[in-house]
């Protein structure tokens, strides 16, 4: 298996993921309802796109194992094989075996291995085994056509459907020869002028192309043939080549069930191809006897009897509509290469630093006019930083729904009966957070199928629905997003927790904490409180490497849980690792950046104040209490404190609390640097910045900085 | 031969086209054949003297009828020539323009 390492290659498999989480998708939805036409489609068109173009990248071991897969698929959409939870669970293996073999090309090495080779023959013969069961099942119901599904087309005639690009006339091309070239290869049956996408006379351009045909040839040619008869239109023209035999009466149901993606618009009609015009009258009478007639006629479909079918152009039309949109998005999406973008990010980075340092020269010097510019382009280059990082940003419903397998998996496993619920899953992510929170989020909702959610019986006699959900939300909360892993399952065992923490040493026994103190111990490395380890969790290996990925996310956890009720995670991160509004304060002699985004607001530290908090750190805030923390004392700064002090006030997770600053600079555009190996440990610091004076400032860890003082807080108060 | 569009038979009751229907002419095809077809109360069109037809031209041809049918107005041809019948015929559209005596 030898493969260049070229571009191509790189997109192939990057393409590829999307195409098998696609895959997996339309497998999930199919197995809700196994009537789902669009996710056969979609399942077709994905596992046809895997094949192809493993095929041009010569990764044989790929092309080889999709080619059956979707041979399987072709009949599932053709309807001479229905989807059941057998084939889907056999597809849903070969999906993940197509994954593997992708991988293991991906990394170049050498063939699959024996274990590999294995299964996949074993996959293999199941596949073969479906199609002839399929087969065998074919015979009988042709001999009687009112069974089953109803009878597949008998015409062997090819079906080709055809929709030529606007703009092929302008290109020199002509329809007519295309078509004429068509009946030199064999015998034309049927033709049908599609010309419905024509406008009215006003606005009709007599030099755009408008033309689509559906055609039945009779033809010794095979479909490569066939296919490169339109290859100078290929590009811009939608051509759908079908072998004869679909299943009759499926069609007017496909054009109904209209997928919502990008199938083109003259697959609609392709999808009930293949039929002589008597089949589809026919199909289309039963039709008709099932619905109301008389609906309104659009005679813009000739076919051979000059009669026009209602549904079928209503169907058309709807979808073309739909897919012009589609097609329209398509073409505005350009794949870019992640390094590209994190280069421009540090590019921006440097020139906000820069920008800052002009500004402040502008300011000392006094110069009007070049302040002037230099706000301007300070704005300029704030707005660049914005869009830059939209561009960065992807929506995490991709990841959410890759956990609907996971928790099938696992329903299945441990025959439990799990429903998975989305919400929020349009919230935008940072692309590099969201690949690194994914497994930390996985290894969740493992473990709320697999220790929250009880088993059926156990929920019948709680007096519970028979099966437990798990609910997936996504949202935004100050300037942070907020993602919610949340079970309806037993809730967790606080006692159980504590005695554990107990016996392992990490609190004192007898010790008194809170509800989240204490659930928050399941953290801690080697925890565990399964009695039995199950293939998913229970190991005591993770929640400790969860809460790790998350911290160096900058973002923290919580958990809260009710008994017999169930638990919610949750887990909020920053919304970009890159660049932050920042506000700048002084303490002694050295400025520091809080994230502008947890910043309440600002009061005075008067006098009167400090007189009356005296030793105590909390203030009098309107009547709240308001407990402080003087950052001079805890990041030892020196120098003569100054006379006025500020109390910034900062929230994070509904907690406020207020730090004692010497000065306050105002609004920073911050561009986070991490710290060193040496910083790592040192609380209260997330990150530096570089200020346009080229001196250093320390970003603010707010959230530890808070848990500091809170501890402090309650050991004082306790 | 150049593109003329005219009445002829009878009282004018037919639309004459003669020369290229090509997208050369398209434009000119486009508003002449309409321009001639509007208000009448049936549109006849004669093709006999048409030298070349491609899509572009054809196309012009199922607007027409298509705006005909829309009101209601009968459309035929009283006449197709060679490279006419050819696209007609190619693409199965006879019956439609020239009535059912006229189908294989």
């Amino acid at each position: 298996m030898e493969i260049d390492l070229g571009e191509a290659r790189t997109t192939f498999i990057a393409e590829s993921q999307e195409l098998l989480q696609e895959m997996e998708s339309s497998l999930l939805a199919l197995e809700r309802d196994p009537d789902d036409q669009d996710a056969v489609n979609s399942l077709f068109r994905a596992a046809h796109t895997i094949k192809g173009s493993s095929g041009v990248l010569g990764i044989e071991t790929v092309e080889k194992f999709t080619h059956l897969v979707e041979n399987l698929l072709e009949k599932m959409r053709t309807g001479q094989i229905k989807a059941d939870s057998g084939n889907i669970e056999l597809l849903l293996q070969c999906r993940d075996h197509i994954s593997r073999l992708i991988s293991l090309a991906a990394e170049g090495g050498e063939g699959p291995g024996k274990d590999l080779l294995g299964a996949g023959d074993d996959l293999s013969a199941k596949l073969a085994e479906c199609m002839d069961e399929a087969e065998a099942a074919q015979a009988a119901p042709d001999e009687t056509p009112e069974a089953g599904g109803g009878p597949s087309s008998r015409t062997g005639a090819w079906h080709i459907s055809v929709r030529f690009g606007r703009n092929t006339l302008k290109t020199g091309m002509d329809p007519i020869s295309f078509v004429s070239y068509l009946a030199r290869m064999g015998e034309i049956v049927s033709i049908t002028t599609i010309f419905f996408s024509m406008p009215g006379p006003g606005e009709m351009d007599p030099e755009d192309c408008y033309l689509g045909f559906e055609i039945d040839l009779r033809s010794d040619f095979d479909k490569k043939a066939i296919e490169d008869v339109f290859d100078f239109v290929r590009d811009e023209s939608t051509i759908r080549i079908l072998p004869p035999y679909s299943r009759i009466s499926s069609y007017v149901e496909l054009i109904q069930g209209m997928p919502e993606d990008a199938l083109l618009l003259g697959e609609i009609l392709v999808k009930g191809g293949a039929l002589t015009a008597g089949e589809l009258e026919e199909a289309l009478k039963h039709q008709e006897e099932s619905q109301d007639a008389g609906r309104p006629r659009i005679g813009e479909i000739l076919v051979e009897e000059g009669a026009t079918y209602p549904e079928i152009i209503d169907a058309a039309l709807e979808k073309q509509k739909r897919n012009l949109v589609a097609s329209a998005k398509e073409a505005a999406t350009v794949r870019i290469d992640a390094s590209k973008l994190d280069s421009l990010m540090n590019l921006v980075g440097e020139l906000v630093i820069a920008g800052a340092g002009i500004d402040q020269h502008a300011a000392r010097i006094g110069d009007a006019p070049l302040q002037e510019s230099a706000s301007i382009m300070l704005r300029l280059v704030e707005e660049i930083r914005e869009s830059a990082m939209k561009v960065r940003m992807v929506p995490i419903g991709e990841t959410f729904n890759r956990f609907r397998r996971v928790v099938r998996d696992i329903s299945r496993e441990l025959g439990k009966e799990i429903e998975i619920a989305i919400s929020g899953a349009d919230t935008e992510l940072d692309k590099n957070v969201i690949e690194k929170i994914s497994d930390p989020l996985m290894h969740l909702v493992r473990n709320a199928a697999d220790h929250g959610i009880e088993t059926t019986e156990a929920r019948t006699s709680a007096g519970k629905s028979a099966s437990g959900t798990i609910r997936l939300r996504a949202g935004h909360d100050a300037g942070c997003i907020v993602i919610e892993v949340e079970d309806d399952g037993k809730g967790l065992d606080r006692e159980r927790i504590i005695e554990k923490a107990a016996a392992r040493g990490l609190i004192a026994p007898g010790q008194q904490l809170t509800d989240s103190e204490a659930f928050k111990l399941i953290f801690e490395p080697g925890f565990s409180t399964a009695d039995e380890v199950t293939k998913f969790s229970g190991r005591g290996v993770g929640m400790d490497v969860v809460r790790k990925n998350i911290e160096a996310l900058r973002g923290t956890i919580d958990i809260e849980s009710t008994r017999g009720e169930g638990t919610t995670v949750r887990v909020r991160l920053p919304l970009t690792m890159a660049i932050i509004d920042g506000f700048m304060v002084g303490i002694g002699q050295s400025p520091y950046i809080i994230p502008l985004d947890m910043v309440v607001e600002c009061v005075e530290f008067t006098e009167e104040d400090r007189r009356s908090a005296g030793k105590r750190n909390y203030v009098n805030l309107r009547g709240e209490v308001l407990p402080f923390m003087r950052l001079k004392e805890f990041f030892n700064e020196n120098g003569a404190g100054s006379k006025y002090e500020n109390i910034v006030i900062v929230q994070y997770a509904g907690h406020k609390i207020g730090l004692v600053v010497d000065e306050l600079f105002g609004e920073v555009q911050t561009v986070i640097k991490s710290l060193g190996r040496v910083y790592r440990e040192v609380k209260g610091i997330s990150g530096a910045t570089i200020l346009g004076n080229g001196r250093v400032a320390l970003i603010l860890d707010v959230p530890r900085l808070m848990q500091t003082i809170e501890r402090n807080y309650f050991a004082r108060a306790g | 031969m150049p593109l003329r569009i005219r009445k002829a038979g009878k009282n004018g009751s037919t639309i004459r086209v003669d020369g290229e229907m090509n997208i050369y002419h398209a434009n000119e095809i486009k508003d002449g054949v309409l321009k001639a077809a509007e208000g009448r109360d049936s549109v006849v069109l004669d093709l006999s003297r048409v030298s070349e037809m491609d899509s572009a031209g054809l196309q012009v041809l199922l607007l027409a009828w298509r705006e005909a049918d829309r009101k209601g107005v009968p459309f035929r041809l009283s006449g197709a020539s060679g490279p006419v019948d050819e696209v007609l015929r190619l693409f199965d559209l006879r019956r439609l323009f020239c009535g059912d005596g006229e189908g294989e």
